[in-house]
């Protein structure tokens, strides 16, 4: 059936207006406003969120240059950046301020508007209606509305870079009371309102988006398309969209209890407090309530930043390696079991803030069963690569890339689990490289491949192989540089967050360590950058996709036209016929999930 | 949004094509909306019965006020679902009358919702100082209100649409999906002034 519309349509599309006017889905005009602004088709939407999201890593991924400018050379000062950022850096310094501005501004933007906003609205919105054979999404106005609302807080979080007290920085955990007294700290001024603000807005988004999503994929799958016949890209959207729906109102009511504390004199986290030789009139208030309101979040923020990877790692190893993935079943109830755990687990966040030993124990036990599900995944993912006839193409090794980094960064998860062992580890660089390998690299690993997978189905173009290459091998080697020995540096006890360790003794001796991160740092984010150039470049010059499935792949993304217009299918939607993963079946390299069951075939899914 | 509407036709036929008897993808949003409402609240409402078994707490008296509130709002979701039933029976007329008194006791309760406020700031002297129960009131009831006002907001553009609308719609899933909503904060409410009695 999808063979036949193939020939309806010439396999190389020059333009897309050509393209545009033989659908027959959306025969309407379009404007440059409807069509690329305003738009409510979910491939543009995708687009605008990888585009902004990409603004914000290179905005992000600068700062923990800066900070590592510091970190590496806390002696040495550098004109230019005073030439730059004016009084923050004066005489070529980071000002301490500064530095608590831009370690606060770099995990925000990281986690909250790259690995969340820029990874799940890309690949959910471009995916969903693609891999489940729909036209759109449920609420295509309701998914335009959830990227404006992303456009609003970033423009906020955006705004409070440059405001003369100088963005949040409390920390992207934004603890009161020091976020919550103005008097604290220049960064617990203006610049925290504005965090907040933002904040909530990018939680309204990120609920339309996710609302979105979870509609999307129970109601609009395509005819045959069990839920057992999704693609594991699916299974993974799917449940970061549920723990999103879950967690995020949660962290909305914190956020709105701490401005009510900022603004309007309530103490809802404020109590017995001395500052600047004054005590304030709050009263009855517990801070360590704000931190269970926002590790119930914060926690789960963890795994929807990682889950869309798995699934989009799943994939494409399985497509790579030309084999049926391992574990179908085993997958999906994997990422099931690591959606429930990861809401019950928020507390091994406070287990030095005075948490009843009882529950640490209780939070300690129900960590370490993570580690459960995770091993499950690693286990299938090697397993499905395990004598497959291996394409190594960029995709392809950022996804093999995920799986290394993760086991490295999930293993020290075990040691930092452990309430016990996390008294000597808490706030120290062990912490920084774990959590920076598990979620950080291990999410921008999936997320790469996903985007030298896709490209081809989202600009109908190819991305450049050789810098790919180059990207891949660069990062990899360059994150494990970055962050192995953070390692040692955190059993050392060396703590994170410090401006300047150079007076401890006993930090002292990883002062040359720390000038090689540093130079790393800088050396990884230029390739970086690099990546970006390969990106854009190839959006417009890149070599010119003219097979509708470049990759033999089964799924049904690509049964649509090159460069699919809104409505994803010129005619029918394709029906299902067989789950995703038939690679090298009855001699067969691949069989689309669009053929019917033949009557010879071994297996049936 | 002409688009939309297209497209919109495309995924009901898809929709209907493969599943006849399950739930429009919209009511289903709502309801998952709906979830995600009740978590924010569910944080707030742990946040309180945390807080309450500390030291100092201060209780408050809920007024009067609230509790015609309440029956205002009970009596507006009661006429929500004669407007959805005379919809469905094609009585447009019954169903604008129904629609529009709905909206006017939505906005009512709005308005004794402020005046409850009012009465606990002026008469009660229950300001934003302090951490209790009636700074909580404060935020757990006024988002609440906004939910309400959010809610008003949408029956109006329904209640304009029909009204000066120059296409008569008669399709019964934007109605159902408002009534939805608008049950559910009703329900809320009901549960959250019994939440303030129980644990105050």
């Amino acid at each position: 059936m999808s063979d036949a519309t193939l020939h309806l349509h010439p396999e190389v599309e020059t333009s897309h207006h050509v393209h545009a006017d033989e659908h027959d889905v959306h025969h309407h005009k379009q404007t440059f406003i409807t069509k690329y602004i305003f738009s409510t088709d979910h491939k543009t939407i995708a687009k605008q969120f990888l585009i902004t999201g990409m603004a914000w890593a290179v905005i992000g991924g600068l700062f923990s240059v800066l900070f590592r400018l510091q970190l590496g050379f806390p002696d040495q000062s550098f004109p230019f950046l005073e030439d730059v950022f004016g009084h923050w850096a004066k005489g070529g310094k980071i000002s301490p301020e500064f530095y608590y501005a831009l370690i606060t501004m770099h995990g925000t933007i990281l986690v909250f508007f790259v690995l969340t906003a820029g990874l799940s609205g890309t690949f959910a919105n471009f995916l969903i209606p693609l891999q489940i054979g729909a036209r759109d999404m449920a609420s295509p106005f309701l998914n335009m509305l959830s990227y404006w609302f992303f456009f609003l807080s970033s423009i906020i979080m955006f705004s409070s870079l440059f405001i003369s007290t100088g963005p949040a920085s409390g920390g992207w955990t934004s603890y009161p009371p020091l976020s919550a007294l103005a008097q604290a700290s220049e960064g617990s001024k203006l610049g925290m309102d504005l965090w907040l603000v933002s904040m909530a807005f990018f939680i309204v988004s990120s609920l339309l988006g996710g609302l979105n999503y979870v509609s999307t994929i129970l109601n609009m799958r395509t005819k045959g398309m069990s839920m057992t016949r999704m693609p594991l890209t699916m299974w993974g959207i799917f449940f970061t969209a549920i723990l999103g729906i879950l967690s995020f109102p949660v962290l909305l009511s914190g956020a709105v209890l701490l401005l009510f504390d900022r603004n309007l004199g309530t103490s809802f986290f404020l109590s017995d407090i001395y500052i600047a030789g004054q005590a304030l009139p709050n009263e009855g208030g517990s801070a360590i309530l704000f931190q269970h309101l926002f590790w119930f979040l914060g926690h789960p923020e963890v795994y929807i930043i990682i889950l869309p990877t798995m699934g989009i790692v799943s994939e494409i190893l399985a497509i790579y390696s030309r084999k049926p993935i391992f574990g179908y079943l085993a997958m999906v109830g994997s990422l099931f079991t690591i959606c429930i755990l990861s809401l019950l687990v928020w507390a091994h966040h406070m287990f030095v803030t005075g948490l009843n030993p009882f529950l640490g124990s209780v939070f300690t036990l129900l960590t370490l069963l993570i580690a459960v599900p995770s091993a499950i995944k690693v286990f299938n993912w090697l397993t499905t690569i395990w004598r497959g006839s291996i394409r190594f193409t960029p995709a392809m090794l950022f996804s093999i890339g995920f799986v290394s980094i993760f086991i490295s960064g999930g293993l020290t998860g075990i040691f930092l689990g452990n309430s016990t062992i996390d008294i000597h580890l808490h706030d120290t660089m062990f912490n920084i490289a774990h959590f920076h390998l598990v979620m950080g690299v291990a999410a921008f690993f999936g997320m790469f491949a996903g985007i030298y997978h896709w490209f081809p189905k989202m600009f109908g173009r190819y991305m450049n192989n050789t810098i790919g290459y180059i990207h891949f091998w660069i990062t990899l080697i360059g994150a494990y540089l970055i962050f192995w020995p953070m390692h040692y540096q955190g059993f050392a006890g060396m703590p994170r967050r410090y401006f300047d360790k150079s007076s401890w003794v006993s930090f002292n001796q990883f002062a040359d360590l720390d000038k090689m991160i540093t130079v790393v740092t800088i050396i990884v984010f230029a390739t970086q950058l690099m990546f970006l150039f390969n990106f854009f470049y190839s959006i417009y010059k890149g070599r010119k996709s003219t097979v509708q499935n470049p990759w033999n792949a089964t799924t049904l993304e690509w049964t649509t036209p090159i460069r699919p217009g809104h409505g994803n299918w010129d005619g029918e939607i394709p029906e299902v016929h067989r789950w995703p993963y038939d690679y090298s079946k009855d001699g067969r390299d691949f069989i689309p999930q669009t053929e019917p069951i033949g009557a010879n075939e071994s297996v049936e899914h | 949004m002409v688009s939309d509407l297209d497209l919109n036709r495309t995924n009901e036929t898809s929709y209907k094509e493969s599943k006849k008897d399950r739930m429009h993808p919209h009511k289903f949003t709502m309801w998952i909306a709906i979830a995600s409402i009740i978590m924010m609240f569910a944080g707030l409402t742990s946040a309180f019965i945390v807080k309450s078994n500390k030291e100092n707490w201060v209780t408050v008296d809920i007024p009067k006020i609230f509790w015609v509130s309440t029956a205002v709002l009970f009596l507006s979701s009661l006429v929500m679902h004669f407007a959805v039933r005379s919809f469905k029976q094609r009585e447009m007329s019954k169903y604008q009358l129904f629609l529009a008194l709905s909206l006017l006791l939505g906005i009512a309760f709005l308005v004794l919702q402020w005046k409850g406020f009012n009465l606990l700031w002026n008469d009660e002297h229950v300001t934003f100082k302090g951490g209790g129960a009636g700074q909580f009131l404060y935020v757990i009831f006024g988002l609440h209100l906004v939910h309400v006002l959010g809610g008003v907001v949408a029956l109006l553009v329904i209640f304009l649409k029909r009204f000066f609308g120059r296409i008569k719609n008669y399709n019964v899933v934007p109605v159902e999906v408002m009534a939805t909503y608008w049950y559910f904060i009703d329900f809320l409410w009901i549960y959250l002034l019994i939440f303030f009695i129980v644990i105050n």
